[in-house]
């Protein structure tokens, strides 16, 4: 912090070009505003096989000796959705769920053996995609206990983050199993899944890195614009019902129109200035909350991109969705292209010399200003189309993606190097391996948290990560 | 003219609000995290769900409050120092993302199924669990106590004692900082923010300068985090991302590097937060095309925008001083 630096000057037309393009790029991110959907009741059949892409929940009932007691009715209903099941004494009955998300498990008392009654009468179970939420009752002789007896609790004080909390977490699928040692075909299987999660996000932490290379600014608003183009494929696919690849280019062209806008409205305008990288970060920090508002605002549930069924195909043992290996494919030759791009063309070179030397790399007749626009532009397009494969792959996600992905996109940028290029993808494709694999022996809840692990660690041994330099940590 | 009047003592309310007090210790401590030493600590929010839970945790477990007191410190400056360890050595970015990260992870593994027996999961803990020690302590007769405009219970949940602990808490933390930041050691501070180089060459370790403020800051913040859930209940998912934000932009808006900054920050941020709101509730705001549940939403974006403007226009905030606050943190 250097007290002589250049004095911040301030313009009120400037002001005004700031909050007029900041609510902009706000808007043309969302889109549109629509109405929210209708709560579908699909069909039930009462045999769900988890898959990839299919969430189930099953009720038990079981009677004091754990034999299942048949012919009582439970009530599951939830993400606005609703179905009564009878239980058979064959097995367990599973029922498909449209969305991942809470349900609550009720059983109809008066279904009951008489006599009798279940503890509890209700039970809440998460359930995620590819596995099945069991909730177990115990049908137990005698009345039911009486309730625990529930204090009334105030709310939460009005300074309250309210609808700025946290939900649940943006994107969770493919629950394994944890309790016995992983076998060859579970871990092949996820690093299928891990290399499908590592390709997506090398797509948008690329960006990321680039952006920190050619500008210095960690941006923390990367996150919101990876939900912008996941945001994108809901509003455009789901509900205004175009082509996947007409909605995928747009999609890709208004991420990219964010960026140009950001750029031409507040980024270089600071860079004008001299605005050190600090203050910069925490423009970025305003500019995800403001983003994280207006996502909330266009949908605070979940959301679906494609609805109709995933179809399940096995490549070499590995088995995901369909929409899972199109999106591993396009993300694939994107990154390629990537590659190619800064590798053999003028403006890939260009690129990477001012992220190597800026001063340097304007002494040799590139135009920084011109290069970082390109970068802003190519970052938050790409950060979008990442986003719409993230949200076809996934199942669904809320707008709450964006935080975690932004951990995982900066302990990936990390690993691999700050502020280099080859160093997301590498970085990336190992954080998505390690994050999938973890999920084997953790909980699957937790184990974006061995991301963070990875992160401390490096900066522990190598704090320039896989393909950094040394110069660039001081 | 009513409803004016009721949102004019809502917003009073929120001057005196234990939650504007609990923004305010966190500032407070953020303060000393980046405001006089120069560290970019964006996980605030993970210092004081550590907080809450190491004080509502071991309440439950039986320990008395002072006790609890000082396992939320504990857990504060544990985590100040894991983060701190692989990256006080680093450029501030590494920090930056370090904290955002750990922070989330804090409130991932809070809300997790692998600790449900401690933290109740994402439901959380609830309020009547661990406050009864606290409430035990008033001295305060029962009944309620009407200051001006403003009436509460004198104890209980959202109580005039909830206050008065709340805000002498925020005026000790005011003390401390004021005695330090004017100390020997408070000048070496402001001297790592300013020029480290200068510092090490005059003998100073650097990375111990900085680690002792990290744990400060980050103390104050668990403090925080228990005022935060004295009047409510611990909800892991309340205390994300959103809130390390909010802190800062209610550090930015009074002043980095100022003792009463965060305190004025605070006040002022959640006066106008709650007039917004409540403002845009009332009749007189119909022309506006914004249905109810909305509000929220738009007074978010709101906070959003506000920070973006406070850092480019105003970064000293309303009571700093532009020459010592450059904002270009190491």
């Amino acid at each position: 912090m250097t007290a002589d630096r250049p004095m911040i000057a301030t313009a009120p037309r400037r002001l005004l070009a700031v909050i007029l393009a900041a609510f902009a790029a706000l808007i043309s991110g969302a889109v549109m505003f629509a109405a929210p959907a209708g709560a579908a009741t699909d069909d039930i059949a009462t045999d769900c096989m988890p898959d990839a892409s299919t969430t189930c929940v099953s009720p038990i009932v079981l009677d004091e000796e754990h034999d299942p007691v048949p012919g009582v009715e439970v009530t599951i209903a939830g993400e606005g959705f609703e179905a009564v099941v009878t239980t058979t004494d064959e097995g367990p009955v599973s029922v498909t769920v449209p969305v991942r998300g809470t349900y609550t498990l009720t059983v109809n008392t008066d279904t009951l053996p008489a006599d009798t009654h279940a503890d509890p009468a209700e039970r809440e179970v998460r359930a995620q995609t590819g596995s099945t939420a069991r909730g177990a009752f115990t049908v137990g002789t005698g009345p039911a206990p009486s309730p625990e007896q529930t204090e009334s609790e105030t709310s939460a004080p009005a300074g309250d983050a309210g609808p700025g909390a946290e939900g649940a977490e943006g994107l969770v699928e493919n629950d394994v199993n944890v309790s016995s040692f992983p076998s060859f075909g579970q871990i092949w299987q996820q690093v299928g899944s891990g290399l499908r999660f590592g390709l997506l996000l090398a797509l948008a932490s690329v960006g990321l890195s680039l952006i920190f290379g050619t500008t210095g600014i960690s941006s923390f608003s990367h996150g919101e614009q990876v939900v912008i183009g996941a945001m994108g494929g809901f509003l455009l696919i789901n509900r205004a019902g175009l082509p996947i690849w007409v909605a995928a280019l747009l999609i890709i062209v208004i991420g990219g129109l964010t960026g140009l806008l950001q750029d031409v409205a507040i980024w270089r305008p600071l860079r004008r200035r001299g605005t050190p990288a600090a203050q910069l970060m925490l423009v970025t920090i305003g500019l995800s909350l403001a983003l994280q508002y207006v996502l909330q605002w266009i949908e605070a549930g979940s959301m679906r991109i494609i609805t109709s069924n995933p179809i399940p195909t096995t490549i070499a043992g590995i088995t995901l969705s369909r929409a899972s290996w199109i999106s591993m494919a396009v993300a694939l030759v994107v990154i390629i292209a990537i590659a190619v791009l800064l590798t053999k063309t003028r403006i890939g070179r260009a690129i990477r010399a001012v992220a190597d030397n800026r001063a340097l790399a304007s002494a040799t007749g590139i135009d920084p200003d011109a290069v970082v626009r390109i970068v802003w532009v190519s970052a938050t397009g790409l950060a979008a189309l990442a986003g719409l494969l993230i949200g076809i792959s996934f199942g669904s996600f809320t707008w709450n993606l964006g935080v975690q992905l932004l951990l995982l996109m900066f302990a990936a940028v990390t690993l691999g190097g700050l502020g280099t290029a080859y160093g997301a993808l590498v970085g990336s494709i190992l954080i998505g391996l390690v994050v999938e694999l973890a999920g084997l022996v953790i909980p699957s809840d937790v184990r974006y948290a061995t991301a963070l692990l990875i992160l401390i660690l490096v900066l522990l041994i190598r704090p320039q990560g896989i393909l950094g330099s040394r110069e660039r940590i001081g | 003219m009513e409803e004016l009047l009721r949102v004019l003592t809502l917003a009073l309310g929120e001057l005196l609000a234990p939650a504007t007090a609990a923004y305010a210790l966190a500032a407070i401590g953020l303060n000393v995290h980046f405001g006089y030493t120069g560290l970019l600590n964006v996980g605030q929010a993970g210092f004081m769900l550590l907080g809450a839970y190491g004080f509502g945790i071991s309440t439950i477990a039986g320990a008395p409050f002072w006790l609890a007191l000082l396992v939320a410190m504990a857990a504060g400056t544990l985590f100040a120092v894991v983060l701190g360890l692989p990256t006080l050595k680093l450029r501030g970015d590494y920090l930056a993302i370090v904290t955002i990260s750990a922070a989330e992870i804090i409130r991932m593994l809070g809300r997790s199924t692998l600790f449900d027996a401690q933290t109740g999961g994402s439901a959380g803990l609830r309020g009547g669990d661990y406050k009864g020690s606290f409430q035990d302590l008033s001295f305060l007769p029962d009944g309620r106590t009407m200051i001006g405009p403003l009436e509460y219970l004198n104890n209980g949940s959202d109580s005039w004692w909830t206050r008065l602990f709340a805000w002498s808490l925020v005026v000790l933390a005011l003390l401390v900082v004021w005695l330090l930041t004017r100390s020997p050691w408070g000048r070496v501070l402001k001297g790592v923010r300013e020029d480290e180089d200068a510092v090490r060459a005059l003998g100073k370790s650097v990375y111990s300068y900085k680690m002792q403020a990290l744990i400060l800051g980050g103390v104050l913040g668990a403090l925080a985090g228990i005022i935060y859930v004295l009047p409510g209940a611990i909800a892991p998912d309340a205390m994300g991302r959103t809130m390390t934000f909010w802190v800062w932009t209610v550090m930015l808006l009074g002043g980095a590097a100022t003792l009463f900054g965060p305190v004025l920050g605070s006040m002022l941020f959640f006066f106008v937060y709650m007039i917004v709101r409540a403002g845009m509730r009332t009749d007189l705001m119909e022309f506006l095309p914004i249905p109810a549940k909305n509000v929220d939403h738009v007074a978010g974006v709101l906070v959003g925008v506000t920070l973006m403007l406070i850092v480019i226009f105003r970064p000293q905030g309303i009571l700093g001083n532009k020459k010592e606050l450059a904002l270009d943190a190491r």
